[in-house]
C-alpha cells in the first residue's frame, strides 16, 4: 500500500538530511507505528508519503501509484482519493461546521456515503454537534472530527501525525482507541507517527527512526 | 533605558511584518493626502477670494454702479465729485491674453481712498509717480508676472500699445492688472466710460443726486461680497469629498492597527510578564502610533500637495467658468496647512487606533494571542456595525430634518453613504450563509462558507469599496443626469440660431440695419438685459421679445395659464428656478422688480430652468421693460435663420463690425462653449471620484496582503486534503472578485440613493436647481467591471504569493510550533 | 506762493528718481525743460490770464482772507488751487491729461486750525480753471466770479470749500484793481533768472460764513487773491520762503517775501500798493524782515512773529500770529495763517512759512 525505497530529503539550509535512504513497506490493511525522537524525521517521512512535499531521492508509491515525481495536481488528487490525513494540529476548516468538515474530503473525492457518514458521526460521539463550528469544540472533539474527515472517504491509506499529541492522556487514549477501531473497520492501512512507545505497542508493527535512518 | 528596550521589542514586529507596516503607512498617507489636497485647493481658492474681495478695499468700500450694470460716462463721476462725493473712478475689463485672460483694473491714484491703496500709488506713496506718468507702471501679483512675459508682444496687446512696465506686489488676485485709468482705457479700448466708483462705506447711506439716481446705484460693501457666497457650495462639495476619502483611508489604518495589535498580543503579554507596566506599554504604543502617523502624514501631506497642484488647473477652470473667480495657477505653501495635514493624520491615527490602545492598556498579563479568534471576532463586529449603521441612518435623517440646508443635505448624504456601508457586511454575510447552505458539492460549500468567513476581516476594505462604488455611481449618475438635462435644456434655451452683442446703442442700430439687409435673417429679436439686486442678491432682468421663439421653446418648469400673454402685457414675470427657490417664490406670488421709476409689481406666472447660473434671473416682456426703464439700451439680438447659415452670418458680422468671437456667435459655437464649461466644472469631481475608488482598491489590496499570512492556516487543511496551490490561489482570487461583485451589486441601489440625494437635496441647496435622475445602465456596467478589475488587481498579488508558496510554509500550520 | 509745497509735489509726482530726501534741491537745475519760459517783458492780459497756462509747469489760484466774526474774534480763511504739469508736451484729453490739480483749504481761529487737501487729475473736468467767466474749482470747492458783465472777473467773487471739520462760503467785491508785481507782472525770484508771472487782486471785501468744529459764524473782512505761474520757480540754493500779505487799515496793501538762501544773505522783496492800486516794487535792501518770536509747531521751530521795516515808505510794523499753530500738516506741510499787524501801519494779513 505504501512503499518507500531509499528515500532521502534534506531541507534547504539544514546541516544534515531529515531522511537518509529510508525504505519501508506497509501492506494493505496493516498498521505501522513510526517512532523516534523529536527531529528524527518522522513528520518529514509522513509529509513525503502524503505527497505534501517531494523527496530529493528515492521512490515513493501509494496504492501502486508513484508519488515522487508526480505533478502537484496528481499528488493533490492522490491525497484526495487515496489518503486520509490526521495531524496533531486538528486542522479543521474553520469556516465549515462539523458536518461539513466531516464530509468535506469524501465529497471532494466524490465518495460521500451518507450511511457511513452517520455511522462515523455516531461512533465518533459527534451526534448533535454537526451544526457547530470547530472553534466551539473541545480539543478531543476537534480531533475526532479530523479523524472522521480522514475516514469519511474510506481511503486505502491513513497517515496520522501525533493525532493525540495535543490531548491529555485519558482523552488521547480514548480517541486513539476509537481511531484504531475505525481504521480496522475500513480495512485501511495506517502509518502512525508517534513518540510514545506505549501507543506504538497498540499497532501491528513498529519502526524506529533515528537521525533520518530506520534503525 | 527600559523604555528603549521595550520599544525595541515593539518595533521589531514591524521589521518582521513589512507589509503590514506599509499598509499602515499607506493608509495614513492616503487618508491625509486626499484630505490635505482638497484642503489645499480650498485654502488657495479662499485666499484668492479674500484677495479679490479686498482688492482696492472692495471689502470695506461701498461702490457706485450703473443701475443696469455695464459702464457709465465719466461725466457722472465728475458730477458726483463736484457735488462733494468722495468717489474714485474704476474702469474694469478683460484683456484676452494669457491662458486665463487678464483682468484689467484701471484706477485713478489721486482720488484713490486710503482703504483701496495697498500698493503705494496714492499721493505720498512710493509708486505714485511711476504709476501716474506714462508709460504707467502696472501692478500684478508675483505669480502672474512670469505668464505675462510671454504674451507681452502678442497681437491683441500690440494693438493697444503692449503691456505697461510691470511690478509685482502682494495682495493682488492672480491674472489681475492694476494700472492707471488712462492706461486702462487704452488697453481696453474704452474712452470716457467707467465701470464703477469706490465710495467710503460711511457715505453709502447718502441719496444720490436726482439727476443720477435713475442711472446709478450704491452697493454696500457687504452686498458686494458675492464670490465667497457663490463658491461656498462648490467648496463644501470638495470638502465632503476630501472627508470621504479621509474616512476610506482611515478604514485601512483601523484594520492595520487592529491586526497588528492581535499579532503582537503574545509579545505584549510577555512584556507585561517581564514587568513592563501597562502604563509604560500604552505610552510606548501611543508614541509608536504617533511616530507612524507623523511619517505617514508627512508623506500624505506631500502627496496632497502634489494632488492639489495637479488638480488646481481644473479647479481654477471650474471656478472661472462657473463664477468668474480667479485662482492662481500655482499653489502656495502655507505652513499652517502642513500643520493641519499632519494634525489630521495624527488625529486620524488616534481615532483608528483608540480601540487597540485601550485594549492594550487593559491587557491582562495572561492573555492569549489568537489571531484566528480575532478573525472570528471581526464576524461579531459585523453585527455591531450593522446596528451602528442603523444609528447613523437615524442621525443623518435627524440632522437633515433639524438642520436642513446644504449642511443638512450633506449630513443626509453622509448617512446615505455610511449607514448602508455599515450594514452591508452583515447582509453580504447572510447572503453567503444562505448560498453555503444551498451549495452542492463540498468545494462549493467551502468556498461560500469561506467567503462568508472572510467578510469579517475584509469588511473594512469592502466597506471602503462599497462607499467608493456607491459614490461613483451616485456622482456618475448625477453628472450624467445633469449633462443630459443640461444639453437638452441648452437646445431649447438657445433657440435662436445666432446671437450678436453690439458695443453701444449706436453700433446696435448699425447692426440692426445691417441685419435687416440680410435676407436669410427670418427674425431679429432684441434682448434687453439689466442687472439689479433683489434682497442683496444679484439678479438679471431679462427683457424678451414677444415671439414664438420664447413661447414655444423656452424651457418652463411650471407655468400659469396664458403665462406668455401676461409677460408680454407687462403683468407677469417668469423667474429662474434658483431665484424662485431662494426667494421662496411660487406661481401667483407677487414680485417687485426694481426699476429707475420705482418698484414694478409683477405676478410670477412661470418658473424656468436656468442651470449653471449662479445669479438669479427674471424674465419680463421686453417692450414693457423698455417702457419702465428709460434709456435702457438694446445691444443684443437673437437671430432666427436657417441653422445652416448661422455660422456664416456670425462670421460676416464679426468681419463687418470687428466683433470678437463672443460678440457674434452662432448657436453651435455657443453650445460647444457652454458644454466645455460644463465639462471643466465636473472634471474635479470626476477626478476625486476616481481617486476615492483607487483608495478603496488599495484598501482591498492591503487587507488581502495582511490577511494572507493568517489565511494560510485556513487554506492548509484544504490543500492537505487534496487541492493544489494554484487551484487554491485561483479560488482565492475568485472569492475576492466575487465579494467585490456582491459589493458592487449592493453599491448600485446605494449609488442611486446617493444620486437622488445629490440631485434632489444637495444640488438644490447648493445651486438652487433640481435635476431629474436619469439611469445609465452602461455606466453601471462599466462601474461593475471596474469593481471586478479593482478586486482582481488587489487579489492578484496575494494569490500569486499563495500559488508559489513553499509547502513547508503551509505544513507549518500542521505542527505544534504555534 | 507756496513754492516749497510745489517743489515737494513736483519731486513727488514727476521726479521719483530723485526722491524726497533730496528735496527740491535738484529741481531748480532740471526744471523747466520742455515747458514755456517766463520772459521779460510780461504781457498780462485779462480775462485771458485768469485762466490756466498749461504750457507752464506750475500755477496757482490762491485766496487768503483775514476775517472778523460776529463774535468779534479773528478768523483766517485759505483757499488754494495748484496746477502742476506732470510732464511737458501738448495737453491730452481725458484721463491721459498730464495736469494735476491740488486743492488746499483751511479755516483758522485763535484756538483752532482745520485744513483739507484735494487731488484731481485734469482732462475730465473734476478740477480746473476758466478765464471767463472766471472760475477755479476742484470737486465741490470753487472760487468763481460774481462780477457783472464788462467788469473784471475777479471784481466780485464767491469762494467755497469744506473739509471734515470746517467749511466756508464767502462772497464779496473788490474795492480796487488788479495789481501786477515786479516788472509789470514779471517777478524775478533768483539771480540765475528764475522768475514767475505774478499778479494779485488784494482789495476784496468779503462776507459770509465760516464753520469750524461744527460751529458756524458770520464773518466779514478783507481778502487777497494771488495768481502766479512759472516753469522754473526757484534756484537750487534756496531752501525756503517767508511770505506776507498785509491788509492795512489805511487801505494800503503790502506783499513782501524773502527767499532763504542756503549760503549768504537772504534778501526780501515786495510790492507796496496804494489804496487806488498804484504799485511800487520794493527791491533788495528796500525792505528788511526779521523774526521776533518763535514757536514750536509740529516738532519744528518756526518764526511766527516778525518785524518788517521799509524806511523808504516809512513802514515799521510788527506781526503776530492769530494762531501760532496754523500748520498745514498735509502730504506737503507748511505754515499758513492770519496775522495781526501793529506799528506804523496797523492792520491784518496772512503769513506763509515754508521749508522749515
Amino acid at each position: 500500500m505504501l512503499v518507500l525505497r531509499s528515500v532521502s530529503k534534506t531541507y534547504p539550509g539544514a546541516e544534515r538530511p531529515a531522511l537518509a535512504g529510508v525504505s519501508l513497506d506497509l501492506a494493505a490493511g496493516r498498521t505501522l507505528a513510526l517512532t523516534g525522537e523529536s527531529g528524527s524525521g518522522k513528520s518529514t517521512l509522513l509529509h513525503l508519503a502524503a505527497g505534501l512535499d517531494a523527496p530529493d531521492a528515492g521512490e515513493i508509491e501509494v496504492d501502486g501509484r508513484r508519488v515522487d515525481g508526480a505533478s502537484d495536481a496528481a499528488r493533490a488528487a492522490l491525497r484526495r482519493d487515496a489518503i486520509g490525513l490526521v495531524f496533531q494540529q486538528f486542522n479543521l476548516i474553520p469556516s465549515l461546521d462539523v458536518g461539513a468538515n466531516l464530509a468535506f474530503q469524501a465529497r471532494l473525492a466524490g465518495r460521500f456515503d451518507p450511511g457511513w457518514q452517520s455511522e462515523l458521526t455516531a461512533r465518533l460521539g459527534l451526534a448533535g454537534l454537526e451544526r457547530r463550528y470547530p472553534e466551539a469544540l473541545s480539543g478531543g472533539q476537534q480531533q475526532r472530527v479530523a479523524i472522521g474527515r480522514a475516514l469519511a472517504g474510506r481511503p486505502r491509506l491513513i497517515l496520522a501525525d501525533e493525532p493525540t499529541g495535543n490531548l491529555d492522556e485519558p482523552t488521547g487514549d480514548a480517541v486513539l482507541a476509537l481511531f484504531l477501531d475505525l481504521v480496522r473497520a475500513t480495512g485501511a492501512a495506517l502509518l502512525l507517527v508517534t513518540h510514545s512507545e506505549r501507543l506504538a505497542g497498540l499497532l501491528d508493527a513498529r519502526v524506529h527512526l533515528r537521525a533520518g535512518r530506520l534503525g | 533605558m527600559r523604555a528603549a528596550v521595550v520599544l525595541g521589542a515593539l518595533v521589531s514586529h514591524w521589521r518582521r511584518h513589512p507589509v503590514e507596516l506599509a499598509t499602515l503607512l499607506v493608509g495614513l498617507a492616503l487618508a491625509t493626502a486626499l484630505w490635505a489636497g482638497v484642503q489645499a485647493l480650498n485654502a488657495e481658492a479662499r485666499e484668492s477670494y479674500a484677495r479679490a474681495a479686498a482688492l482696492l478695499g472692495a471689502d470695506r468700500l461701498a461702490r457706485v454702479e450703473a443701475l443696469g450694470g455695464g459702464r457709465f460716462p465719466v461725466g457722472d463721476y465728475v458730477a458726483l465729485r463736484r457735488a462733494g462725493w468722495p468717489v474714485s473712478p474704476v474702469l474694469e475689463g478683460d484683456l484676452p491674453v494669457g491662458p486665463a485672460g487678464l483682468r484689467v483694473i484701471g484706477v485713478e491714484p489721486l482720488t484713490l481712498p486710503a482703504e483701496a491703496d495697498g500698493y503705494g500709488v496714492a499721493p505720498g506713496g512710493e509708486r505714485v509717480a511711476a504709476f501716474l506718468s506714462p508709460p504707467h507702471l502696472g501692478l500684478v501679483a508675483a505669480e502672474t508676472l512670469p505668464g505675462l512675459a510671454g504674451v507681452a508682444g502678442l497681437p491683441p496687446l500690440a494693438a493697444v500699445g503692449g503691456l505697461p512696465p510691470l511690478a509685482a506686489v502682494g495682495g493682488l488676485p492672480p491674472d489681475t492688472l492694476v494700472v492707471d485709468i488712462a492706461r486702462a482705457e487704452r488697453l481696453l479700448g474704452v474712452e470716457g466710460e467707467l465701470t464703477r466708483l469706490t465710495l467710503p462705506a460711511e457715505a453709502a447711506g447718502r441719496a444720490l443726486p436726482a439727476g443720477l439716481a435713475g442711472r446709478l446705484t450704491i452697493v454696500r460693501p457687504e452686498a458686494a461680497d458675492d464670490l465667497a457666497r457663490l463658491t461656498d457650495s462648490f467648496h463644501l462639495n470638495l470638502t465632503a469629498f476630501g472627508l470621504l476619502s479621509f474616512l476610506v483611508g482611515l478604514l485601512i489604518v483601523y484594520g492595520a492597527i487592529g491586526l497588528a495589535f492581535e499579532q503582537r498580543k503574545p509579545m505584549l503579554r510577555t512584556l507585561r510578564a517581564c514587568g513592563v507596566s501597562a502604563r509604560l506599554m500604552s505610552l510606548l504604543l501611543l508614541g509608536e502610533l504617533m511616530a507612524l502617523a507623523l511619517v505617514g502624514g508627512a508623506v500624505g501631506v506631500a502627496g496632497g500637495y502634489a494632488l492639489a497642484a495637479a488638480l488646481l488647473p481644473d479647479v481654477a477652470a471650474s471656478l472661472r467658468g462657473l463664477y468668474g473667480a480667479r485662482l492662481p495657477g500655482t499653489l502656495g505653501l502655507d505652513p499652517a496647512w502642513w500643520a493641519a495635514g499632519l494634525g489630521m493624520s495624527l488625529g486620524g491615527a488616534l481615532a483608528a487606533g483608540a480601540a487597540s490602545l485601550w485594549r492594550a492598556a487593559r491587557l491582562p498579563a495572561l492573555a492569549v494571542a489568537q489571531p484566528q479568534a480575532w478573525l472570528a471576532g471581526r464576524r461579531r463586529t459585523i453585527r455591531a456595525q450593522a446596528a451602528l449603521g442603523a444609528v447613523v441612518a437615524l442621525a443623518a435623517l435627524a440632522a437633515f430634518g433639524i438642520e436642513g440646508g446644504l449642511a443638512g443635505g450633506l449630513a443626509l448624504l453622509g448617512g446615505v453613504v455610511l449607514a448602508p456601508a455599515l450594514v452591508a457586511p452583515a447582509l453580504v454575510a447572510a447572503a453567503l450563509a444562505l448560498a453555503a447552505r444551498r451549495a452542492r458539492g463540498a468545494l462549493a460549500q467551502w468556498v461560500w462558507a469561506d467567503m462568508r468567513q472572510q467578510t469579517g476581516p475584509l469588511a473594512l476594505a469592502l466597506m471602503a469599496l462599497l462607499i467608493a462604488l456607491a459614490v461613483n455611481v451616485g456622482v456618475g449618475t448625477m453628472v450624467g443626469s445633469f449633462r443630459e438635462t443640461f444639453l437638452g435644456w441648452l437646445d431649447r434655451r438657445l433657440a435662436a440660431e445666432a446671437y450678436v452683442t453690439a458695443r453701444d446703442p449706436a453700433e446696435a442700430e448699425a447692426v440692426a440695419r445691417w441685419l435687416d439687409g440680410r435676407p436669410e435673417v427670418v427674425a431679429r429679436l432684441p434682448i434687453l438685459r439689466v442687472g439689479a439686486r433683489v434682497a442683496g442678491w444679484p439678479v438679471e432682468i431679462y427683457g424678451a421679445a414677444d415671439h414664438a421663439t420664447y413661447r414655444d421653446g423656452w424651457p418652463l418648469l411650471a407655468s400659469a395659464p396664458g403665462a406668455w400673454d401676461r409677460v408680454a402685457a407687462g403683468e407677469g414675470v417668469l423667474v429662474s428656478e434658483q431665484f424662485g427657490r431662494r426667494g421662496g417664490l411660487g406661481l401667483g406670488d407677487a414680485l417687485d422688480v426694481p426699476t429707475p421709476a420705482g418698484p414694478w409689481r409683477l405676478e410670477v406666472v412661470g418658473i424656468y430652468a436656468d442651470y449653471g447660473n449662479p445669479e438669479g434671473q427674471v424674465m419680463v416682456g421686453g417692450a414693457a421693460l423698455a417702457a419702465r426703464w428709460p434709456g435702457l439700451e438694446t445691444r443684443r439680438f437673437a437671430l432666427r435663420l436657417d441653422p445652416a447659415a448661422a455660422a456664416g452670418l456670425a462670421a460676416d458680422l464679426r468681419a463687418a463690425f470687428g466683433f470678437g468671437p463672443e460678440a457674434a456667435i452662432d448657436q453651435a459655437a455657443l453650445k460647444a462653449a457652454s458644454t466645455r464649461v460644463f465639462e471643466r466644472t465636473f472634471a474635479v469631481t470626476v477626478a476625486l471620484n476616481a481617486l476615492t475608488l483607487a483608495v478603496a482598491g488599495v484598501a482591498l489590496l492591503t487587507s488581502l496582503l495582511t490577511l494572507s499570512g493568517l489565511r494560510l492556516a485556513q487554506l492548509a487543511p484544504v490543500w492537505a486534503v487534496g487541492l493544489t496551490r494554484r487551484r487554491l490561489a485561483a479560488l482565492e482570487t475568485a472569492k475576492t472578485v466575487g465579494l467585490a461583485a456582491l459589493t458592487a451589486v449592493a453599491a448600485l441601489p446605494l449609488g442611486l440613493a446617493v444620486a437622488w440625494t445629490l440631485t434632489a437635496v444637495v444640488n438644490v441647496e447648493a445651486f438652487g436647481w433640481r435635476l431629474p435622475v436619469l439611469m445609465f445602465p452602461r455606466q453601471w456596467a462599466a462601474m461593475f467591471g471596474l469593481a471586478l478589475v479593482t478586486a482582481f488587481a488587489a487579489a492578484l498579488w496575494p494569490a500569486l504569493r499563495l500559488a508559489r508558496i513553499a509547502p513547508a510554509d503551509l505544513m507549518r500550520s500542521f505542527s505544534n510550533e504555534r | 506762493m507756496s513754492v516749497r509745497v510745489l517743489a515737494a509735489l513736483l519731486v513727488l509726482l514727476v521726479m521719483p528718481a530723485l526722491g524726497r530726501a533730496q528735496g527740491y534741491a535738484g529741481l531748480g537745475a532740471e526744471a523747466g525743460e520742455g515747458f514755456a519760459a517766463v520772459t521779460r517783458p510780461a504781457d498780462l492780459r485779462f480775462p485771458r490770464d485768469h485762466g490756466p497756462h498749461p504750457e507752464f509747469r506750475i500755477e496757482w489760484w490762491y485766496l487768503t482772507a483775514a476775517l472778523t466774526g460776529e463774535d468779534g474774534a479773528a478768523y483766517g480763511v485759505q483757499w488754494t488751487l495748484f496746477r502742476v504739469a506732470a510732464r511737458p508736451g501738448p495737453e491730452e484729453a481725458g484721463w491721459a491729461s498730464g495736469q494735476i490739480w491740488i486743492g488746499h483749504a483751511a479755516v483758522t481761529s485763535a484756538a483752532r486750525h482745520a485744513h483739507a487737501t484735494r487731488y484731481a487729475r485734469g482732462g475730465v473736468g473734476q478740477a480746473g480753471a476758466r478765464a471767463a467767466p472766471f472760475a477755479a474749482w476742484i470737486d465741490d470747492w470753487a472760487l468763481e466770479s460774481r462780477a457783472g458783465p464788462g467788469a473784471d472777473g475777479m471784481a466780485a467773487v464767491r469762494v467755497t470749500a469744506s473739509g471734515p471739520d470746517f467749511g466756508f462760503a464767502l462772497e464779496g467785491a473788490a474795492t480796487g484793481p488788479l495789481v501786477r508785481h515786479g516788472e509789470a507782472g514779471f517777478s524775478l525770484k533768483a539771480a540765475a533768472g528764475q522768475a514767475s508771472y505774478y499778479y494779485s487782486q488784494p482789495f476784496l471785501r468779503l462776507a459770509g460764513t465760516v464753520s469750524l468744529g461744527g460751529e458756524a459764524v458770520a464773518v466779514t473782512g478783507t481778502g487777497w487773491i494771488d495768481r502766479e505761474w512759472s516753469s522754473q520757480q526757484m534756484s537750487p540754493d534756496q531752501q525756503g520762503w517767508d511770505w506776507f500779505s498785509l491788509h492795512l487799515d489805511d487801505g494800503r496793501r503790502l506783499m513782501a517775501y524773502r527767499l532763504r538762501e542756503r549760503v549768504g544773505p537772504s534778501h526780501a522783496f515786495g510790492t507796496w500798493i496804494e489804496a487806488d492800486g498804484t504799485a511800487r516794487a520794493l527791491g533788495a535792501g528796500e525792505i528788511v524782515m526779521e523774526p521776533t518770536a518763535w514757536a514750536e509747531v509740529a516738532g519744528r521751530r518756526l518764526p511766527v512773529g516778525w518785524r518788517l521795516e521799509a524806511p523808504g515808505i516809512g513802514l515799521a510794523v510788527d506781526t503776530a500770529a492769530v494762531n501760532a499753530q496754523s500748520w498745514m500738516g498735509g502730504d506737503f506741510p507748511y505754515w499758513e495763517g492770519p496775522i495781526r499787524v501793529t506799528g506804523s501801519h496797523p492792520g491784518r494779513g496772512y503769513l506763509e512759512l515754508v521749508g522749515y
